[in-house]
């Protein structure tokens, strides 16, 4: 096996409050992989994903990114790697113009003139936004947003795209051309989902989250079958949907242009 | 920009005063502002022709007058307080009917009346002419800090967001029958706004989490404003140098 796209060992995180939400949290993510992080509110997941790029600062363990420790020296670097997309995309879009949002995170990195115009334009296309390069992030609806506030993300070349609840208030439609990019994207992928059946869909791989460690890791489709483990971790699917059902040949297989990592 | 709507504030056209670039609509504005500031209250015709330049500058970018006038509506709580003047104003008195009215209040009055409003109008037409993104890059390039340009940005990013969450806090109170007609009925609109307050103190928070995750290191890439050629800028300032001449004179003479 290669050497791990992103490697988490035993992070434990304390809230200034006294509130621990980390509580020796491992796991390891290969390139490639589209791995969905599941767990029922308050289990650690958004706190994790802060930790991921140096945002917050573990109590202990630590965090690596295709072999590059997070650490206050490495945290811009890392920051390039690891691209978060942000659950409220209002978060996420705070400049005037879609074209300056793209732009920022690759401007903060040095990229200018022709070259940042192609990486916002090539992140634009990606997610089928391009049109909208001139308009405002807050005329969007939100589904458009969600799909700019990836390509805010891709502009930057990241080595895993980490997405914090992508479907969340989406209507049907929406969500589907959100998974049509996502699984359009060769890139390693971790996403935080209440939304089973799109993790089903997305990733082939799933770990549940609970009190602040991963719990369970496995085949997506084996953990939603497994009714005790779902039930323990307040984990529950839609009425009447059947993991067991979903064949491995009828979900999406990647396809897109390929993401060159550097 | 080729924003079909960019802000509320912009209203699109292909007029030259709209291709015009943005700092030097803005050197434009502050000289007509200065000049009809400048222009002693007296001097009514001078205020005249700064009117006369303001609407040519709007017939120009196909403004129509009620759009104008419904734009300056925004300066009407400040006009109210002009005509209070006449009224608490000292020294000689006119009477008007069954009024007694101050001499040196009614010109007070008709001072800010006509330099407010013609100062309000030159901007709604330079506001309407250009995109906010442009308007801010025109500051950066006329050495505005950056930090007040950046304060401005997120200010217009996230007005809307705030208005539409303030909107929905009002829905989902009249939702459950809360309809204030007097003052001390509003503590629930007082709370729902404090509570707004945290929240888009802790949207500040979140916001800043994206940046930082995104490389931010305390400075926002600044947007290339466009260039001006010597064509634009005497295209730009030659009725606002008019202004200017007039007021010059009327301090003068």
């Amino acid at each position: 096996m290669s050497a791990p796209a992103l490697e988490v060992r035993g992070l434990e995180y304390t809230y200034p409050d006294g509130t621990q939400v980390l509580r020796g949290t491992d796991f390891h993510i290969h390139p490639g992989e589209r791995v969905a992080l599941l767990g029922p509110n308050g289990a650690g997941k958004t706190t994790l994903v802060l930790h991921l790029n140096g945002i917050l600062t573990p109590d202990a363990g630590d965090v690596t990114v295709a072999g590059l420790a997070v650490q206050p020296r490495t945290v811009k670097e890392i920051r390039r790697r690891v691209g978060i997309v942000f659950q409220d995309p209002d978060d996420q879009l705070f400049m005037t113009t879609v074209r300056q949002d793209v732009a920022f995170g690759p401007a903060n990195y040095g990229v200018t003139g022709e070259e940042l115009d192609r990486r916002v334009l090539d992140a634009l296309t990606d997610v089928g936004m391009a049109g909208v390069v001139d308009r405002p992030p807050h005329h969007l609806s939100l589904g458009e947003r969600r799909r700019v506030a990836v390509a805010t993300v891709l502009a930057m070349n990241p080595e895993i795209l980490v997405l914090d609840e992508p479907s969340s208030n989406m209507d049907p439609a929406s969500r589907r051309e959100l998974a049509d990019v996502l699984t359009g994207l060769e890139i390693t992928l971790l996403m935080i989902t209440h939304d089973l059946p799109y993790a089903l869909e997305l990733c082939p791989r799933a770990m549940i989250m609970n009190h602040g460690r991963i719990v369970a890791d496995g085949p997506t489709a084996a953990l939603l079958g497994n009714r005790e483990l779902m039930s323990a971790n307040r984990l529950e699917l839609p009425l009447g949907f059947d993991p067991s059902l979903a064949r491995p040949e009828r979900l999406p297989a990647p396809r897109g242009r390929p993401f060159s990592s550097k | 920009m080729s924003a079909g709507h960019t802000h509320a504030l912009y209203v699109h056209g292909d007029s030259r005063l709209h291709a015009l670039p943005a700092h030097v609509k803005l050197v434009a504005l502050l000289i007509v502002i200065v000049a009809v500031v400048a222009t002693p209250r007296e001097r009514v015709g001078v205020f005249a022709a700064h009117a006369a330049v303001i609407i040519v500058a709007a017939a120009g970018a196909h403004l129509s007058p009620r759009f104008i006038g419904g734009r300056l509506l925004i300066g009407a709580p400040f006009l109210a307080f002009a005509f209070l003047l006449p009224f608490v104003g000292g020294g000689d008195r006119v009477v008007v009917g069954a009024l007694s009215l101050s001499v040196g209040g009614l010109w007070g009055a008709w001072s800010v009346l006509v330099k407010g409003t013609l100062a309000l109008a030159a901007s709604v037409v330079v506001t309407a002419t250009t995109p906010v993104p442009a308007l801010l890059a025109g500051l950066g390039r006329l050495r505005v800090p950056v930090v007040i340009t950046e304060i401005a940005g997120f200010m217009v990013r996230y007005l809307e967001v705030i208005a539409g969450e303030m909107h929905r806090a009002k829905v989902a109170m009249a939702a459950r029958g809360y309809q204030p007609r007097w003052a001390w009925q509003g503590t629930a609109l007082a709370t729902s706004a404090g509570a707004l307050f945290i929240r888009s103190h802790e949207r500040g928070e979140r916001v800043y989490d994206a940046m930082l995750s995104r490389g931010y290191q305390g400075r926002l890439p600044q947007p290339d404003a466009t260039a001006a050629t010597p064509a634009d800028w005497v295209r730009a300032l030659a009725l606002p140098l008019c202004a200017a001449a007039a007021a010059a004179l009327a301090v003068i003479r």
